[in-house]
């Protein structure tokens, strides 16, 4: 086997072992070994995961100025000669990029668990399943086809409801768990669906093999339509949507700001950098086969990802729990992501959306993680998530305060931070595709920085709050440790040569700054700094003016437009009463039935007959008499009549 | 003196059903091995009358007499031994009193 191909099978074989052992074993383990064991296993894969990327990035990968995939499987389960299901791995630039976000992140918030989860019920069990999905995430950004990241897909989506459900004594824990994991199974559904039916008109599972573009022109022949499009439409589209739901795309966005829930190191891990991110990666994955086959259904993606960035941003100026507004401005960017890959186009400079969706995937990861990390060490201390528990903590959390604010300004867009540089080559993208969607994403970048900053105050200016006895204090080493690495890294990691290292065809192009789009895009978010800054630094009544002028809009807004509300009515009011009900009746009423009754009449014939049995042996010597004589009686007189 | 056949059959069948009668009326259940024997004894004499009066050169129906005489003295031996270990665990012999057997 391949070198590097065992590098990376390390990787994922450490969680998978982590995983085992401590969910195994974990009762017997202290709190603090089963800590370090999660945490050294990680650290190793981490710098594995490294290791393997300069392998590629400085090595193996560049064939000819071009990088190429390396690939390597076995035949797990055949159909037919073509159509077989392989597991095995798949290094190319994007995976190895995720390789190497997933690793850091979830390195980070292994790290930054320790300290967190410190004392609490479950740790080791809460260890195991981070281990669990760490390898899960891993082995869906691998995945040589499509049936293999299917199975990992659940299994992300498995261990994102046993972590969202971790405190299993809190009902709300226990309810959001149940309402990510129904949303998210919905949606892949539609995947699976969708699997079936690109399996059945092209005859394979295999990533390199429908993205190639020989085989491509072979399928153009394929003429089957349903409905009115094309199956290879419908396939698409159908297997976007199981992306739409793990990426919490309108409208199936409604489980992850339910999905808080969880301890905030796991939505720092799951929901805002990794498993979120699986719609769009899934996306670019099949980004070849979506732009020559299917372009109208890419169209689709850019419109569903501006419409959900722009709710999403709406909805987070409106909310006060600071994870939800994390969890909405986590929608937002995925939603950018979307944006641009949608309008996106194949090879060279045209490619540019593909490139900036996978670099805004890779920067925002980190900013995003900080985010969480540092909103974790905030609820931590304080002890709720209400906005208006908290001000004025920049005194007592310094460190905490910095690295707040450096991910603020990366989101916000404000160079020479990286958000700035991967959301301009998105804005760029763009306008260069539809001036409509550049509008709709401008307006949402001066949105973010709005939003963004109002947290911001909100948790770090303002005057002090009633803390009790309990005055805020820092986070402890092994917490403010992965802020600030991450702080770090948001910092540098907007001036990696990305257009030379993730592309869409793997060949490097130059990109040049529009100072068209660079300017405006930072402009706008200045000023949703410099409004949020006159808004809430310090306690004014304009904010109270401006949402009792638009009452109306600023309630539904708090309230996320109502759809929550909606699915309720669609649900209970007409799928349960219309259609459930009728089939539940059917089956106790019908099918049950149709068993009581056998049941019935054979236990009431069996009441009958059992005074027959009744143990008292001259009853039975005279039936068995009279028997005999009416049994003789009969023969002769059939005999001799 | 020559006794006709139907005499000897009479005897049987009133042999017969005075052993079914005192099985099924008697509840002890020594009384009732005692019927069983009678019933087996008619059938005996119908087996050594119709032998002797339908077939006489041969002696089939007297061996099947014999045989039937061993096996009912084994089958009374067995009889009795489930009847004393009856008593022992039941301490009674009654047919009536005895139905733990019921359903």
């Amino acid at each position: 086997m391949d070198t590097n191909l065992l590098i990376a099978l390390i990787i994922l074989l450490i969680p998978a072992f982590n995983f085992l052992l401590l969910g195994l074993c974990g009762v017997k383990l202290s709190h603090k070994a089963a800590g370090i064991i999660g945490t050294t296993g990680l650290g190793i894969a981490t710098i594995l995961s490294y290791v393997s990327a300069f392998n590629y990035f400085l090595g193996y990968g560049k064939v000819d100025g071009v990088y190429k995939a390396l690939s390597g499987s076995f035949q797990w389960l055949a159909f037919s000669d073509t159509l077989h299901i392989d597991l095995g791995l798949y290094l190319d630039p994007i995976s190895i990029m995720m390789l190497v976000v997933i690793s850091t992140v979830s390195f980070m918030v292994h790290l930054y668990s320790n300290g967190y989860m410190h004392g609490e019920r479950g740790f080791q069990r809460y260890y195991a399943f981070l281990s669990l999905f760490t390898f899960s995430m891993l082995g869906l950004v691998v995945a040589t086809n499509i049936f293999q990241m299917y199975i990992f897909w659940e299994l992300v989506g498995v261990s994102s409801y046993l972590l969202i459900g971790f405190y299993y004594t809190k009902a709300s824990a226990v309810l959001a768990a149940k309402k990510a994991f129904i949303v998210t199974r919905f949606a892949d559904l539609g995947m699976l669906l969708g699997i079936l039916v690109l399996s059945y008109y092209t005859d394979t599972f295999d990533f390199d093999i429908l993205n190639s573009t020989g085989f491509q022109e072979g399928l153009k022949s394929v003429g089957a339509t349903f409905m009115g499009a094309s199956v290879f439409t419908w396939a698409t589209a159908l297997i976007f949507i199981g992306g739409a739901g793990k990426s919490a795309m309108l409208p199936l966005h409604i489980w992850l700001p339910d999905a808080m829930e969880g301890p905030t190191p796991v939505s720092a891990l799951i929901h805002a950098a990794t498993m979120v991110v699986a719609g769009v990666y899934l996306v670019a994955r099949l980004f070849p086969f979506y732009f020559n086959i299917t372009p109208e259904v890419l169209t689709g993606i850019a419109y569903i990802g501006a419409l959900t960035s722009l709710y999403a941003a709406v909805v987070a100026c409106a909310q006060t729990d600071i994870k939800r507004v994390l969890a909405f401005s986590t929608i937002s960017q995925i939603a950018y992501m979307m944006v641009a890959l949608g309008v996106s186009k194949l090879g060279g400079h045209d490619g540019l959306g593909y490139m900036a969706s996978m670099f805004h995937l890779f920067t925002h990861a980190f900013f995003k993680a900080c985010l969480f990390l540092c909103a974790g060490a905030v609820i931590h201390t304080i002890g709720s998530n209400e906005m208006d528990k908290m001000g004025n903590l920049r005194k007592y959390m310094p460190i905490t305060h910095i690295t707040f604010l450096i991910a603020c300004l990366a989101i916000a867009g404000i160079p020479p931070f990286s958000g700035f540089f991967s959301k301009d080559e998105i804005l760029v993208a763009a306008f260069e595709d539809d001036k409509i969607l550049f509008f709709c994403q401008w307006f949402v970048a001066g949105l973010t920085a709005f939003y963004m900053f109002r947290l911001y105050y909100g948790i770090f200016w303002g005057e002090n709050k009633n803390y009790g006895e309990h005055t805020p204090h820092e986070a402890p080493l092994n917490m403010t440790l992965p802020l600030i690495i991450l702080a770090a890294l948001t910092c540098v990691t907007g001036f990696l040569p990305f257009s030379e290292l993730v592309t869409s065809d793997g060949a490097a192009f130059e990109i040049h700054t529009e100072w068209i789009v660079a300017i405006p895009s930072v402009l706008v978010g200045v000023c949703g700094i410099a409004v949020a800054t006159l808004m809430y630094k310090s306690k004014s009544t304009v904010p109270d003016k401006i949402t009792n002028s638009i009452k109306g809009f600023y309630v539904a807004a708090k309230n996320r437009f109502y759809f929550d509300e909606v699915y309720m009515f669609v649900t209970k009011k007409i799928i349960f009463k219309a259609i459930c009900a009728p089939i539940a009746w059917f089956d106790r009423h019908i099918i049950d039935g149709f068993m009581d009754f056998q049941a019935w009449w054979s236990n009431a014939l069996s009441y009958r007959i059992r005074g027959f049995q009744s143990g008292s042996l001259q009853t039975y010597i005279g039936v068995f008499i009279t028997s005999i004589l009416v049994i003789s009686a009969i023969i002769i007189a059939y005999v001799f009549i | 003196m020559n006794i006709p056949m139907s005499f000897y059959i009479i005897l049987s069948l009133i042999m017969f059903f005075c052993g079914i009668y005192g099985f099924i009326t008697r509840k002890n259940l020594i009384a009732m091995l005692m019927s069983l024997e009678l019933i087996l004894n008619a059938v005996n004499i119908n087996f050594a009358v119709f032998n002797r009066f339908l077939f006489p050169g041969q002696m089939e129906g007297m061996f099947f007499t014999l045989f039937i005489i061993g096996v009912a003295a084994a089958e009374t031996a067995l009889a009795i031994a489930i009847i004393i270990n009856v008593f022992r665990s039941a301490d009674k012999i009654e047919a009536d009193e005895l139905k733990k057997m019921k359903y």
